[in-house]
């Protein structure tokens, strides 16, 4: 298409193969006093798209907690920003790559990775760790392989390369996701506390300065065609529009921008992310207050002959914008020379509010910022309780028969994916790069210390999601309980929460009920727990042919340990201890592991949280932590009390350690043992602490009871269960590879 | 001793090298960058892990051309210490100063483990303070650490003891479920001939410091420390005599 064409106004038709409504469009067109064109189309309909806009959510979003003493920066920038004292802050966020990576398990996921990188350097901090939370379909699905194949090779290829550890995440595997998996990607880095970097364009007359790859074809409506509508089954059509990653020149580009944002030669900075060069120039100049002008014939392209249109909307990877300060144009580009990177000033910020851009010598955008940001469309959407809630939410406990051999029923839990040891991912990730992981994949949290300090930070991911299917709101708040039980757990204190909420199709009121109730759950449960959100990331139109993912608001967790030595982990250490419940074990079995896995069953309510116990339990876990009366902690979860006694005595990384335990028969057996009621903590300690450690929950007016003792390489919980630990531990480590290594690994490529 | 680091872009654990070194170690040590020709007077060469280049190539291809190795190679040739860690003794295999080459790994994946090693031997700057069959607990993160070369070669390696570490279970045997990535006859460390030359895919410098797991990564660190005293204090009585 030439210059001529692409600068015709455009019509309704175009609009809406742009993914505009024919409101939208009237809307655009009265506002701007004419039909824009093909290129103003183009960049009107990625900002104004679900991905950028956050047209239906925003009006929600609002509700939650995002201040409190320790936030230097909540959401609206590229990263949260916290403080941790001693002049030191941590900036993360969490985002979804979902679409991309099932389209291209590999490149999509790889480039998900780099992209949550580049939020978070863009701050001025330096990345130091990586989370990653996955949702695959059933080991049924033909697909599923060649998809955790792909993406999990695809995190680790470019994390492990970039050089940035990937210390932990969580991974689920539901028939829900089969043509829809979510790939979440969370980084951490640390900072100056009195040096963030903002994307705040300011100074008009300042140069515009384009830094890192050329721009390519690649990617183009990514954002607004591939992250904001549904699948129709044609994901092999769609591989054009995924990026391709490069973390080679993503490390060279990290290590250039932090070795300038030592100077003081840079204003503002952003990442080209979704919708490119488009959305990082207007983002800037909206939260600046100001217009940017561009040059579209000064930006590096790979490829030839490439248009206005393309230019603007490439999303190329490893590349970011930043406005610099007038007079420093060469200071930034020796530093770019020196790491063999391209820095080009491409246009200046204005006073005038709008976004102009030229290309041969004519004006080809000319559109209001404000338009663009502030003004897009904003949708309150209708909300609807699903009709067949009430049926799917019943359940009989009478009417379920107990399993045969409770041995087996535990052995077959621990077989089950969602349970099994997730080494077959995590030892494709490099864990251990930067030396700061004191404790890596495989426990509650991860650990990493914090050089040149005393502090350490754990980092969880978590969510349910069939917990939330049956009931978002309560799945939301156990999806934040547990975050923060985690962290506790390794002895840190929760400081801060950012949040990926993976949703279905927000058009239909059913998934909007969802997406609404989630919200409120996060909500008070932070409010409660009193841990701010300070950034994150909405993902709709998570949908294949009409069929909703089931809701999935992920929850990532930051706690601070101080002093670090004094961290936790979830595994036995020594024979002789005292085994310890914290919390009060119900009789429910509502949307658990074992009613799907036993019984072949979705059904129930989630567990009952009440978040004023979840915070004394958490309170007086960490308080004893803190006091060094604990061997080990583990949050009771997925599977109940005998799976979480199992992990307790074969997650250590050496020699397993068995027990023996007695429980009360005070409810129906598998309940006691297989329920995951809620604010329960597995705690192991010499017998010598347990007189303190009955003081400080007596205080809290927490339960605690001594179950039994660390003994052994058995695992007794009588008089039900008897098993090897060895034979324990084969089961639950050979689950994942044993699905993986199965002949047909690759015969899923070309299934849809 | 002066230690040198080796930055070449895309090096990743050239600054856990020189915490080991200059934190935990508190040896003196200057960072390299690759387009360096001068190695300002180091007393050991670390060429650390990492993707140099990317790695687009194959592993260390590209790093051997970079100005600062042409100076390693004669460094080496002149008796200089010299130590390739993961991507570093990918790079020392390509450029010619160790024999032999790293593949992809047995099952094509990255792998990133503690890993048990065995010390073979103990007369080599590298290794001189451990006990001979002593088992080492040392990370590995790797995904082209297949150690392969030619049954001759693999014969003279033997035979000259060139291999020092080799991956063996928690009791110290070389078995095969041992081996990581399938590397010939579990080896996992060797060095030339003229036994200056060390390259090794575990990680000794992520297993410094005891309570983050491990601290037997230190003791190659402290060998060569001593290994330089001994032979600057042998030396030094070798000329006394004569003044």
């Amino acid at each position: 298409m030439n210059l001529e064409q692409l600068l015709r106004p455009v019509d309704e038709y175009h609009a809406i193969e742009h993914g505009l409504t024919p409101e939208e469009f009237q809307r655009l067109c009265r506002e701007l006093g004419r039909a824009p064109n093909l290129v103003e189309l183009g960049v009107v309909s990625v900002m104004w798209s679900e991905h950028c806009s956050y047209k239906s959510s925003r009006v929600h979003l609002r509700k939650l907690p995002s201040t409190g003493p320790r936030v230097l920066q909540g959401p609206g920038e590229n990263a949260g920003v916290i403080d941790i004292g001693d002049g030191l802050a941590v900036a993360f966020k969490i985002e979804s790559h979902n679409h991309p990576s099932y389209v291209e398990p590999y490149q999509g996921a790889a480039t998900g990775v780099g992209g949550i990188l580049r939020d978070v350097f863009t701050m001025g901090a330096r990345p130091v760790a990586n989370l990653d939370s996955l949702r695959f379909g059933s080991f049924d699905h033909p697909r599923t392989r060649y998809l955790v194949e792909g993406v999990v090779a695809g995190i680790g290829g470019y994390g492990n390369c970039v050089g940035v550890p990937t210390v932990g995440g969580d991974t689920y595997f539901d028939a829900g996701y089969n043509a829809n998996i979510l790939v979440n990607a969370f980084t951490i880095g640390i900072l100056p506390a009195n040096r963030i970097f903002r994307a705040r364009a300011a100074g008009p007359g300042n140069p515009v300065m384009y830094v890192g790859s050329k721009t390519g074809r690649d990617g183009i409506h990514g954002a607004s065609l591939l992250a904001s509508a549904e699948f129709r089954g044609e994901a092999e059509a769609k591989r054009p529009t995924v990026q391709v990653g490069d973390p080679f020149t993503e490390k060279l580009l990290l290590e250039a921008c932090l070795e300038l944002m030592e100077q003081d030669a840079i204003v503002a900075i952003q990442d080209m992310g979704a919708a490119g060069l488009t959305s990082s120039s207007v983002e800037m100049a909206a939260r600046g207050n100001t217009g940017i002008w561009l040059d579209l014939d000064r930006v590096p392209t790979r490829a030839r002959d490439m248009t206005p249109y393309e230019i603007l909307l490439s999303e190329s990877q490893e590349r970011m914008l930043l406005v610099a300060r007038a007079g420093c144009e060469e200071q930034v580009r020796q530093v770019f020379a020196k790491w063999d990177l391209d820095a080009v000033v491409v246009g200046q910020v204005t006073d005038d509010g709008m976004l102009r851009a030229q290309f041969g010598g004519r004006e080809v955008v000319c559109l209001p910022v404000a338009l663009l940001t502030e003004r897009a469309p904003v949708y309150d959407r209708p909300v609807r309780v699903p009709a067949d809630l009430d049926d799917r939410q019943r359940l009989h406990l009478a009417d379920l028969p107990y399993p045969s051999d409770w041995n087996d029923t535990l052995l077959r839990l621990l077989d089950s994916p969602n349970l099994a040891s997730k080494a077959w991912i995590y030892r494709q990730y490099d864990w251990l790069v930067q030396g700061n992981t004191v404790v890596g994949p495989g426990s509650d949290a991860a650990v990493l210390r914090v050089k040149g300090t005393d502090k350490g930070l754990a980092l969880s991911v978590d969510c349910n999601s069939r917990y939330c299917l049956q009931d978002p709101y309560v799945g939301a708040v156990i999806a934040v309980a547990e975050a923060a039980r985690n962290v506790v757990c390794a002895g840190a204190e929760p400081i801060g929460v950012t949040d990926c909420l993976n949703f279905g199709n927000p058009e239909k009121p059913e998934v909007m009920w969802q997406f609404v109730e989630a919200i409120h759950g996060i909500r008070d449960a932070c409010v409660a727990l009193r841990v701010p959100v300070v950034s994150g990331n909405v993902s709709f139109y998570n949908e294949t042919e009409g069929h909703p993912i089931p809701p999935t608001p992920t929850i990532a967790m930051v706690g601070l340990i101080e002093p670090v030595r004094m961290y936790t982990t979830q595994w036995f250490k020594a024979e002789g201890d005292a085994i310890v419940l914290l919390g009060q074990t119900r009789e429910e079995l509502g949307a658990s592991e074992y009613l799907a896995v036993i019984h072949q069953k979705v059904a129930g309510v989630p567990p009952w949280i009440d978040l004023a116990v979840e915070r004394k339990v958490q309170e007086v876990c960490r308080r004893a932590i803190r006091e060094g009366l604990v061997s080990s902690a583990h949050d009771v979860s997925e599977g109940g009390l005998a799976v979480a006694l199992a992990e307790c005595c074969i997650s250590h990384p050496e020699a397993p350690l068995g027990a023996v335990v007695e429980l009360p028969a005070s409810m129906r057996v598998d309940a006691l043992l297989f329920g995951e009621s809620q604010s329960r903590i597995l705690l192991s300690l010499k017998r010598r602490h347990l007189g303190r450690l009955r003081d400080l929950a007596q205080q809290a007016g927490i339960p605690c009871a001594v179950l039994g003792e660390v003994r052994g390489r058995r695992l007794v919980v009588s008089p039900w269960i008897d098993i090897e630990c060895a034979t324990l531990r084969q089961v639950w480590e050979n689950a994942l590879p044993r699905r993986m290594e199965s002949p047909a690994v690759n015969g899923g490529k070309n299934a849809q | 001793m002066r230690w040198g680091v080796v930055t070449f872009p895309g090096s990743n654990d050239d600054r856990d090298t020189l915490w080991a070194i200059e934190q935990v170690l508190c040896e003196p040590a200057v960072r390299l960058w690759h387009k360096d020709t001068d190695l300002q007077g180091v007393d050991v060469v670390v060429l650390p892990g990492g993707f140099s280049y990317g790695d687009y190539l194959r592993c260390g291809a590209m790093a051997r051309f970079s100005p600062v190795m042409e100076k390693v190679v004669e460094f080496a040739a002149a008796g200089g210490l010299v130590w390739g860690i993961c991507n570093g003794f990918q790079v020392l295999c390509e450029a010619g100063l160790l024999p032999g080459a790293l593949v992809r790994n047995r099952d094509r994946r990255f792998v990133c483990a503690p890993a048990y090693v065995r010390v073979e031997e103990t007369d080599t700057p590298f290794t001189h303070l451990c006990r001979r069959g002593e088992v080492l607990r040392i990370p590995i993160k790797h995904g082209e650490g297949c150690y392969v070369l030619d049954p001759a070669t693999l014969e003279r390696l033997e035979r000259n003891r060139q291999v020092i570490l080799r991956y063996v279970d928690a009791n110290g045997r070389v078995t095969p479920e041992a081996n990581p990535n399938g590397s010939m006859g579990n080896i996992a460390g060797i060095v030339n001939e003229q036994r200056n030359v060390f390259g090794l895919m575990p990680h000794p410098e992520h297993a410094v410091e005891k309570w983050m797991g491990s601290d037997d990564g230190l003791k190659l660190f402290q060998s060569v420390v001593a290994s330089f005293r001994n032979v600057r204090s042998a030396d030094q009585t070798a000329v006394a005599p004569g003044h």
